[in-house]
Formats: C-alpha cells, sequence, structure tokens
C-alpha cells in the first residue's frame, strides 16, 4: 500500500481551504488554506492536536460546515462536482451515497430510538440505493465482515443494548451501506479502550481494503494512524505542517512540529528510592456493590507515602469504583481502607475533618469538574478556607502560592472564570484545588485521557515534580499504558472488578505476564506501521481473537 | 414488558395515596371557608336555634373527622351522597356535567394538540425564519389575553357579526352529537386559543433542543432531507417533554374552564362547583374536588408512562 502505486485517480481535491468559526459574535479563521489531494482507494491520515482543524476539513469533505461554522473560501471537488458550488440538494445526495463519515462516538451519534438496522437501512432506502429487505440482508452480511458477534440479529438491538465497540463497528457498516467512494473517520477508536480499539482498528482496515474505499482517517494518535493511512498530513492551527507517505514520516519527519509529536511518549519518571516501609494507604479485601450489583471483588493493594501506584483496566474494570471506596463515596461490603495503620469509617460522612483532607482527587473532565460560574480564587480558595481555616490576606497569599505551584502566574489567572481557560491550564486548577487541602494522597482518574499528547505530558511532569516536592502518593487510575509506563512505581492490573496482577513497573513490563495483562500490553498500538497487520496474524494463530471478539 | 406492568402498578399505588391526601386537604380547605349552607339559607332570618336545628338536620354540627370520614366510607362505597342544597344524588348532578365537560375538553383537545403539535414542528423546521416568528407572536398573544376576553372577541365576531356559531353552549343530555359539537364550538376555540401556544412552544423547543446532538448532524451526514431529520430523527427523541406539556393542558382543558364555562352558559363541571362554593354545598364541591384532582393525577400518571414507553432505554433493558 504505496500512494504512488497502485491506486486511482484523484478522487477528491481540496485547494486553498479555509473555514471561519463564529464565537462572541466574530468570525476566526480556524483553517487556514489548507491544500488536499486523495486518489480512489487511499487511506489519507489526517493529525493533529484539538484545535488544529482535523475534523471541520473532514467535514468540509463533505461539503459541509458545522452550525457556526462556514467555509469562506478555497475549493472543494469530489469526483468533478465542485461542493463550493453545488446545491444543497446536490449535496445531500452525495451524503450517505458516495462520502460517508463514521463519528467519534458512536454512543452518541446512533439515535437512541431506533434500532441499528433500521438507521442501516434509511441511507440505502431513503436514497433509492436499495429496497429495504436487500439493505437488511446487507447489513447482516456487513456485520458479519466486520466481526460483530451474531450478526444476523444485533441489528434489530436498539444503540444502549450495545457496547461501545460493537456500536463503533455497526456505524462503519452504515457508513458502508451505500458502497461510497470515500468515508471520512473521525477518532473512531479514540474512546475506546485498548483492547476494544485494536479490533475496531483491524475489522476498519479490513473493510477498507475489501471495497477499496477512499477513507480520510483523523486521528490525534500517531500509532494508529501509522496502521490506517498511507500517507499522513500533519496539522497545527488550521495549517499543513507536512506530508508525506506513511513510511517516510514515520521514519524522516522533516518539522520541529512533528518531531515533538514523534517525541512526545518519552517521558519517564525517575523512580524515587522508597523511604517508609509502612503503607499510606492500605485498601484491605474490598468487596463492593451497586445495589445488588457486585462491583469489586476482594481488592487489596498498598500505597506508599511519596510513590504512585497506577490502576490499570478497561472501562468497567472497577479501577473507578475503587477510588470511590477509598474516598468514602460507596462504603465496601466488606473489607476496609486503612490510612496510617488506622482504618477509616466506610462513609464519608463519618469520616473526620482530617480524615477527609487527606485523599484528595482529581478527575477526568475538568470542565465539569469546576464550577463554571466561580472564578479560579474561589475554587482554589475555598478547600484553603474550609481545610485549613485561612482567610483574608494568608488566604490570598496561599491561592498566589499554589497557582506558581501548578506554574500558572497567579496576577492572570487568580481572577478568570473557568470558561477562560485551555484543557490544560482547568486540568492544573483542578490540580491545585486538591493540593489546597494540603493532602498526603491524591488519587488522579484519568487526568490526561482527555488531553491532548503534549499537554497531558506537560500534566503528567507537574505531578511528577509536586510529588518530589511535597512528597505526594498518588493512586494514578488509567488505561492508557503509555501514561502507566511514563509515572508509576507500582501497576495494578484490574479486570472484572478482581486485580489479576500486581507490582512494580519495571517487573510487570517484563515478561512474562498474566494473560490479560499480555493482552492490554499487546495491544498497544506501537509506532510500527505493520504492526497491526503482524499482531493480528499473530493473535490469529494463537487463536485469541476468537476468545476477545465479544467485548 | 414486566418492568412496564409493575411501574403502572407502582404509578397507580401512589396516585391513590396522592388522591386520599389531597381529598384530606379538601375537606380541610372546605370547613375552613367562612359560614355553611345553613347560614347561606336562612341569610338575615337566622336565629341560632334554627341555625342549630338546621345543622343537626344535614349532619353539620359533627366534627370534621367525622364528616370525613362518613364521607370516605360513602366514597369506598361509591356513593358521593346527596347534595344538601337540593337533596338529590350528587352522581346523579355530577354525572351530565362531568360528560358535558370531558365533551368540551375533548373536542377542544382533538383540535388543539394536533395542531399544537402541527405548528411546533413546522416552527422548528423553519426556525427562526418569518413562519417561526408568526407563529410565535400569534400563540403568544393569544396566551396573554384572558380568556374571557378571547370569549367576548369570538363571540363578537363568530357570533353577533357574522352569525356563525350561537354564542350560548346550552346542551342537554339529549342534545345529538352533531349539534352538540356545533355548540360546543365557539368554548372549544377559545380553549384552543389558550393552551395552543405552551405545547407548540414545547414541541419547538423540544425539537431545536435536540438539534445540536451528534445522531442529528450524523442524519444529516448520510443526506436525509430536513423534514425527514426533524419528523424521524428529533421528534422521537423530544416526546417526552411534549407529553408532559400536552397532558397539564389536556388538565388544564377539564379543570381549568370554569371561565369559559361561565361565559359561555355552558353546563359543565366547573359551573358546578362553583355554584356550590357559594352555597356551601360542601359535598358537592369536595365530589367535584376529588374528581379534578383524580383527572390530574390520572394524566400525569399516563405522561409518565408514555414518557415511558417513547424512550427505548427503559422499554428495552439490555
Amino acid at each position: 500500500m504505496s500512494s504512488d502505486g497502485g491506486k486511482g485517480d484523484l478522487l477528491l481535491t481540496m485547494r486553498g481551504l479555509r473555514i471561519e468559526g463564529q464565537s462572541d459574535e466574530e468570525w476566526h479563521e480556524i483553517v487556514k488554506g489548507v491544500d488536499l489531494d486523495l486518489h480512489r482507494g487511499e487511506v489519507l491520515g489526517l493529525i493533529g492536536e484539538s484545535g488544529a482543524g482535523k475534523s471541520t476539513i473532514g467535514l468540509a469533505a463533505m461539503g459541509f460546515a458545522r452550525p457556526g461554522c462556514r467555509i469562506s473560501a478555497g475549493e472543494i471537488v469530489f469526483d468533478g462536482v465542485d461542493l463550493m458550488k453545488a446545491s444543497e440538494s446536490t449535496k445531500r445526495k452525495l451524503r450517505g451515497v458516495r462520502i460517508a463519515y463514521v463519528a467519534q462516538s458512536a454512543a452518541a451519534s446512533f439515535n437512541p430510538a431506533h434500532r441499528l438496522i433500521d438507521q442501516f437501512s434509511e441511507g440505502p432506502v431513503e436514497h433509492g440505493v436499495s429496497g429495504r429487505a436487500e439493505a437488511e440482508s446487507d447489513a447482516r452480511e456487513l456485520y458479519g465482515k466486520l466481526l460483530l458477534p451474531d450478526p444476523d440479529r444485533i441489528g434489530y438491538r436498539y444503540p444502549h443494548q450495545v457496547s461501545g465497540g460493537q456500536l463503533q463497528r455497526a456505524m462503519t457498516a452504515m457508513a458502508m451501506a451505500c458502497r461510497p467512494d470515500l468515508i471520512i473517520f473521525d477518532e473512531p477508536t479514540t474512546a475506546l479502550d485498548v483492547t476494544t480499539q485494536i479490533e475496531v482498528l483491524a475489522t476498519i482496515k479490513n473493510i477498507v481494503e475489501e471495497f477499496d474505499t477512499a477513507a480520510i482517517y483523523i486521528t490525534h494518535d500517531l500509532a494508529v494512524v501509522a496502521q490506517m493511512a498511507d500517507r499522513i498530513k500533519v496539522l497545527r492551527f488550521g495549517e499543513t505542517v507536512e506530508e508525506a507517505d506513511t513510511a517516510t514520516m514515520m521514519t524522516s519527519p522533516q518539522q520541529e512540529y512533528t518531531k515533538t509529536l514523534w517525541a512526545v511518549r518519552s517521558f519517564k519518571k525517575e523512580p524515587i528510592p522508597a523511604k517508609s516501609k509502612e503503607p499510606l494507604v492500605s485498601v484491605k479485601n474490598v468487596t463492593a456493590a451497586y445495589g445488588a450489583v457486585p462491583v469489586l471483588h476482594d481488592v487489596s493493594f498498598d500505597i506508599y507515602r511519596g510513590k504512585t501506584v497506577a490502576v490499570v483496566g478497561e472501562s468497567g474494570s472497577g479501577k473507578s469504583t475503587t477510588a470511590r471506596v477509598i474516598t468514602g463515596l460507596l462504603p465496601p461490603r466488606e473489607g476496609q481502607v486503612l490510612v496510617n495503620g488506622e482504618p477509616l469509617p466506610g462513609d464519608y460522612r463519618h469520616r473526620t475533618k482530617a480524615q477527609l483532607r487527606h485523599a484528595q482527587m482529581i478527575y477526568q473532565m475538568a470542565d465539569t469538574a469546576v464550577n463554571p460560574k466561580q472564578r479560579i480564587r474561589e475554587i482554589i480558595g475555598r478547600p484553603v478556607s474550609f481545610y485549613l481555616g485561612l482567610s483574608g490576606r494568608r488566604l490570598e497569599e496561599r491561592i498566589r502560592e499554589l497557582l506558581s505551584l501548578i506554574e500558572l502566574e497567579p496576577d492572570k489567572f487568580i481572577d478568570r472564570f473557568p470558561g477562560e481557560l485551555s484543557g490544560g491550564q482547568k486540568q492544573r486548577i483542578c490540580i491545585a484545588r486538591a493540593l489546597a487541602a494540603e493532602p498526603e494522597f491524591i488519587i488522579c482518574d484519568e487526568v490526561t485521557s482527555a488531553l491532548d499528547q503534549i499537554v497531558a505530558e506537560g500534566i503528567l511532569r507537574l505531578l511528577d515534580r509536586l510529588q518530589r516536592e511535597l512528597d505526594l502518593a498518588y493512586m494514578f487510575i488509567t488505561h492508557d499504558l503509555a501514561t502507566v509506563r511514563a509515572i508509576s512505581d507500582e501497576v495494578v492490573v484490574m479486570l472484572k472488578g478482581r486485580i489479576v496482577e500486581q507490582g512494580p513497573r519495571e517487573e510487570m513490563f517484563t515478561p512474562p505476564h498474566h494473560e490479560y495483562t499480555d493482552l492490554l500490553l499487546s495491544s498497544v498500538p506501537e509506532m510500527d506501521p505493520h504492526w497491526l497487520d503482524d499482531l493480528m496474524e499473530r493473535r490469529r494463530r494463537d487463536g485469541m481473537m476468537a476468545s476477545t471478539s465479544t467485548s | 414488558m414486566h418492568n412496564i406492568v409493575k411501574l403502572v402498578a407502582q404509578r397507580m399505588a401512589l396516585g391513590l395515596l396522592v388522591l386520599f391526601i389531597v381529598s384530606l386537604i379538601i375537606a380541610a380547605g372546605v370547613d375552613a371557608l367562612p359560614g355553611d349552607l345553613c347560614q347561606e339559607m336562612q341569610g338575615q332570618s337566622a336565629t341560632a336555634e334554627t341555625l342549630e336545628a338546621c345543622r343537626k338536620e344535614i349532619g353539620l354540627d359533627k366534627a370534621l373527622p367525622l364528616r370525613y370520614a362518613d364521607w370516605l366510607g360513602g366514597i369506598l362505597k361509591g356513593d358521593f351522597g346527596v347534595s344538601l342544597a337540593n337533596g338529590r344524588q350528587i352522581s346523579e348532578l355530577i354525572g351530565s356535567r362531568l360528560g358535558n365537560t370531558f365533551f368540551l375538553a375533548g373536542l377542544a383537545a382533538i383540535i388543539s394538540v394536533p395542531l399544537a403539535l402541527a405548528l411546533g414542528i413546522l416552527a422548528a423546521l423553519y426556525r427562526n425564519g418569518i413562519y417561526d416568528r408568526g407563529v410565535n407572536v400569534v400563540t403568544l398573544s393569544s396566551i396573554s389575553f384572558p380568556e374571557f376576553f378571547i370569549a367576548y372577541i369570538l363571540i363578537l365576531w363568530l357570533s353577533v357579526n357574522w352569525g356563525w356559531f350561537p354564542s350560548l353552549s346550552n346542551v342537554g343530555g339529549d342534545t345529538p352529537l352533531a349539534e352538540r359539537a356545533y355548540k360546543s364550538l365557539l368554548p372549544a376555540l377559545t380553549l384552543t386559543l389558550v393552551v395552543v401556544a405552551h405545547m407548540m412552544r414545547m414541541t419547538r423547543a423540544s425539537i431545536i433542543n435536540l438539534l445540536a446532538s451528534p445522531y442529528i448532524e450524523m442524519a444529516s451526514l448520510k443526506g436525509m432531507t430536513k423534514s425527514r431529520i426533524i419528523l424521524k430523527h428529533a421528534l422521537p427523541n423530544a416526546w417526552a417533554p411534549i407529553v408532559n406539556v400536552v397532558v397539564l393542558n389536556l388538565a388544564y382543558l377539564i379543570v381549568g374552564v370554569v371561565v369559559v364555562e361561565v361565559v359561555f352558559v355552558y353546563p359543565g363541571l366547573g359551573e358546578l362547583m362553583v355554584d356550590s362554593v357559594r352555597k356551601r354545598d360542601i359535598p358537592v364541591v369536595q365530589a367535584c374536588a376529588s374528581i379534578f384532582a383524580a383527572t390530574y393525577i390520572i394524566l400525569n400518571m399516563t405522561a409518565d408512562i408514555l414518557s415511558i414507553v417513547t424512550n427505548p432505554r427503559l422499554l428495552h433493558p439490555k
């Protein structure tokens, strides 16, 4: 699969594409003159951080601009049709038939009110491509090709009755319904667990090859794009940074920015020598349930002062529930949590202020974890006055100190609202809020998952520095093994509410592993463009696909 | 399906409990009204002796809890008691009136609900356009006027000036259906003008609220037409709030129509209740109020159930 060999003629061209977005009654340029060529049957990877304009360009390939956006200049020609000049009805007839779209969140992009197969058939039937019965039998066939379990019946379910990975494949099937010439994949696996992602990637890759469909594959994950694309285009701030075929791009990126993207995964913390033998926090034989549904089974691990324990697992494995038990939001059925050897009451309402102060949380979505109507001063100041009883000038001083600690300039930020901050800055505010209580122990729940890699790396470095300076213990919940590799001292691997393996980082990343840890580790995409093919080949040999394809 | 049966049973039990509490409040409220039937009937000529005799005769001398217990016992046996004012069976008195009220409400609902939904859907489809603004202005104006004002305007134009409809809706038990509908049309139109705005605006807002959803964008990207997106993709997910507002308005059509009934001299339940309050005819007031409360409870329960039935997450559990 190379861009110059066996691929067909030009399918899509963009010249000088400019797109503007509206905010505060003003139009700002988000895409600033991008050129793009795509040949029949070719897969082009668009890569960049959020705000680079990737999705906007992807949608523009369908002649579509989101509400609040407009295509202001340039040329978009799809197979001889000028999409800038085409009427709404001409474009409508292309969409779904010749150009299809696969969205990031399949769960949100399937209509909850209709069955999967109805949504599949809608395109072909409404566009007059095929009849209803024909569309349904085609759906069943495609579901089979995409390795969905029970392909004859799964279509008759509603979206909420199907798992995330299955939905994403069902959406790919839906995009294929009219056998389009071009599919736009907009971060289709970003919301999925690493073990699920790999299956979706493999099935997408196969089906695109089988039908010789051209694709624009949008992602912020380099390793993923390396597996999927023939050619890669790097974007930043709405402009092309560079473009080359995948092999060249992976081995010898030309631009400085691309090199920093490539280098991002290099952060790895220096091991901290053990200081104390007594654990700071011990989770002992905890079993917990939501109502009648058991979620945690006999979970035990220790966290030492100044150390980081990474808790890894897929969604639903009980990582966050463990955090809820430690913070007292969910009293355990059995077992207990000890801090400095003293058992804590199971319910946070029965804990003393001092006990509460020692365990703080940082959440995944900084957006929703801060009150948008409060200024930074109040957000950070509240725990300072609540736990430490400071007020007036001393409170003000402490808030400024905390802001300096998280590397945000106090004068500039103290009176801002969260809405005026970037995602990374908001997460820093959440860190400052946790630090405000002067805790010994912080639970970080997927704190970097919603951030771009470069921003995420900054957060990880900050957390590492704070740990050294303040001797903090972290419980770091994540599904991202690259993060685990970067920051952990100890690793706990969870599956279905149980701990399957735990130990020091070096041990966990060196074989032999527990079977499930092995699956997790081997599913992390690597930069090598042949990695996915090789892995699939290996797993097919081992017959592992059979046992995991139902996830 | 099993879940829904259980849920409906739970709601019904709760509804009965609410009804019981409401009946207590009504009994206490009616008792707190100044004066009673005997004072009302005897007026200036009342003496302490005649009042006491009168109260004894109709049982007003008993304590409130005792009277309430008697009344409740009767209700449980299906006996609403007799009117204190004229000694007629209340069930008989209310029966025909209730039928009339339901008829008027039904007629108004048949006109207003489809109209409001259609206007709302069209407003969502052509949002921020001239049609949208126009329909908003008109419905908002009609809701802003007092009902009796709308009623008199309609009487002036449709009845007095143009003579299309009668201004009196004196329907009786033996009035044939067509004539009944014809005579009730003016009050029904008045009510329609009053309730359409709420329902139409909620329909519009609920649909527009969903238009930013990823699945709506997906439908556009599948090349679906605007009208199909609104009808097939937005509307099915918008039912819950719409149904709730529709039901509240239906309840209003049954219990809130006193003014309109009085203007058109329509023999409905509201008119009877107002009349009975004036006469302090407590059993009748209590019966009417209980019926109104039951209407509210039943309709709201219907709204809950419809919201569930239109939500696949609840209808088709994992």
